[in-house]
């Protein structure tokens, strides 16, 4: 493979972004497709929790809530994953034994990544031991804005290589900490080219989160990056996406950049929390044609 | 040269913002067959997305201490007051007379003061400590429902409105309110006196339109708490009646007589709209040393 410069990433049009997103915002999508849409979302979510005060008895509700998202309508998907702390990851294992949901865990140290190689490799390892099936690791955003591209490119190469061909890994930008869309840009470009199975635009610990004209920039590197190679590069928009009308408007765009064949947990998740309960009410509403009240679904 | 006067555009009330209707429709409002204004004609999802904004407006109001609550609502009135002269010249736009309009006004004040009073005082009112077997402290104590719709009177545009409202949110609800049909414009002018006046966005959300359309959607969405219905029609009441059954919401029908009359200002619209909640509570640690309940 040729070796790619990334200063040579291309830059992005903002204002033609903004002006795609205005027109992806101003659809709707009713009736059949969205139903359709919405079942989509709910099997592509990363049910997540990530807080300091997470109790194994959370990660136990959590992964039972996954794979038993309202037990009231038969035949609802499960979600894709969970997603939870290192610590955590054996627990979410041996409760998702038997089912299809996967469990991915954070790492290098998450959410700040400040810390040595060292101290990551061993997050990512205790991680891959204790079952994990996908790691989130995020980048050094200080090395990044520092210019040092090859400490960047070199890390995430060293982070797939411990998680071995099994594990995929997904590789959070924290584009709220990137600045502009040139930098989203060539971020994305750096993580593929190292090894990313998954570009994922944040951690959720930080303001603004995944946001749709971020998100369309990572969506057009994968498409380009898969015309360069022939790979497929999944990609997960996490935080701060709790409605389904958001939800359906992201998996437009996914069809609309890439294709289809990215319509699958395979390749395009959402990292939320509260999605999928929204996801779960504007079900119900659609099949009842009353709207719903958060009260009768699970508060997990 | 002649001035051009500037209309005001009618727009409903939701969550702290003056949006137009998401469906883009009104309908004329018409006074001697003059049109006098063009209303929003809100559709079943400005209705959601009014619950949205009282949903999560209801929590921080109902933990705002009584007395702040008492004071945002005798602020309404101290802000109402000042807009007087509006009110009138709208309610006589809409056909009232001036002396009955400036007689409404007035009154909606002073009923915005009359509940603003109770809100530090209706909990005490109906309180009550239980005498139980055990040594147990047991008291009931009156809580806000949650989000109340309303269906404001169709004749009494201004005073009406104002009494539901004040003594809906007095006790920690946070209410949906759609205004009367032909008489709609001093509740639109009325948000405008709430958005200046500390109210927190959402807790009063105010849309103009018609009950035909709007009431089965009022009456089955599982996410109100309450539903209140100022009028007669009793097929009406009936078809609400049933459609509340689903999350048991509470529907409470009030005449639409005389809101002149004094018996509007009744410490029971308050409780109308509250739950008691009971709570036992081991004697032993909430006595000071050596006191016995």
């Amino acid at each position: 493979m040729k070796q790619y410069d990334f200063l040579n990433s291309p830059t992005i049009d903002q204002v033609g972004v903004e002006d795609r997103i205005s027109r992806i915002t101003a659809r709707s999508i009713k009736k059949e497709a969205k139903m359709h849409g919405l079942l989509m979302a709910l099997n592509m979510i990363d049910l997540t929790t990530l807080e300091g005060a997470d109790t194994e008895e959370k990660v136990k509700q959590l992964c039972y809530k996954a794979h038993h998202l309202h037990d009231a309508i038969p035949g609802l998907p499960t979600t894709a994953a969970v997603c939870v702390y290192p610590n955590f990851v054996k627990i979410a294992v041996n409760e998702l034994k038997g089912t299809n949901v996967k469990v991915a865990s954070v790492a290098t140290a998450f959410p700040s990544g400040q810390s040595s190689a060292e101290v990551k490799l061993l997050d990512v390892k205790m991680a891959v031991d204790n079952g994990a099936h996908e790691v989130d690791m995020v980048i050094s955003r200080g090395k990044f804005h520092s210019g040092d591209y090859s400490f960047v490119f070199d890390e995430i190469a060293m982070i797939k290589e411990a998680c071995g061909k099994d594990v995929r890994l997904k590789v959070i930008l924290e584009t709220g900490e990137l600045g502009e869309l040139d930098k989203v840009r060539r971020a994305s470009d750096i993580a593929m080219y190292a090894g990313a199975d998954f570009i994922k635009t944040s951690t959720g610990k930080i303001s603004p989160a995944a946001t749709l004209p971020v998100t369309l920039v990572m969506l057009e590197a994968i498409r380009d990056y898969y015309y360069e190679t022939g790979i497929m590069i999944g990609m997960k928009p996490a935080g701060g996406i709790s409605n389904s009308k958001l939800a359906l408007q992201y998996l437009l765009m996914v069809k609309e950049t890439l294709g289809g064949k990215w319509l699958t947990n395979e390749y395009f998740r959402f990292g939320a929390s509260s999605l999928a309960n929204d996801v779960l009410m504007q079900i119900v509403k659609q099949k009842s044609g009353i709207y719903q009240s958060g009260d009768y679904f699970s508060k997990v | 040269m002649s001035r051009i006067e500037v209309l005001k555009t009618y727009k409903i009330f939701i969550g702290g913002k003056f949006p137009r209707t998401e469906s883009g429709r009104f309908y004329p409002l018409k006074h001697n067959n003059k049109i006098i204004a063009n209303m929003c004609l809100s559709s079943v999802k400005d209705f959601r997305n009014a619950v949205v904004a009282a949903r999560s407006a209801q929590g921080g109001w109902a933990t705002k201490t009584a007395y702040n609550r008492s004071q945002i609502l005798y602020r309404i009135a101290e802000v109402l007051e000042g807009r007087k002269a509006q009110f009138i010249e709208e309610l006589e736009t809409q056909g009232i007379a001036k002396s009955k309009a400036t007689q409404e006004v007035e009154l909606s004040i002073d009923r915005l003061i009359y509940y603003a009073g109770w809100c530090d005082k209706y909990i005490q009112m109906h309180s009550t400590v239980n005498p139980v077997s055990g040594s147990y402290f047991n008291f009931s104590v009156p809580e806000p429902m949650g989000v109340v719709a309303v269906f404001a009177p169709e004749d009494s545009g201004l005073l009406g409105l104002v009494t539901q409202i004040c003594s809906i949110i007095a006790g920690g609800n946070t209410c949906v309110v759609l205004a009367s049909e032909h008489l709609p414009l001093c509740a639109i002018s009325f948000s405008e006196v709430l958005a200046t006046s500390d109210v927190p966005n959402g807790v009063v959300n105010i849309l103009t339109g018609k009950i035909a359309e709007l009431s089965a959607v009022f009456a089955s969405h599982m996410n109100v708490n309450a539903l209140l219905y100022c009028g007669s029609d009793s097929n009406l009441i009936k078809s609400i009646q049933v459609l509340a059954i689903d999350n048991i919401k509470r529907v409470i029908v009030r005449d639409n007589s005389d809101y002149m009359d004094e018996k509007y200002e009744n410490l029971h619209y308050i409780y109308d709209f509250q739950e008691t909640k009971t709570t036992w509570h081991p004697i032993e640690q909430i006595g000071g040393a050596g006191s016995g309940y």
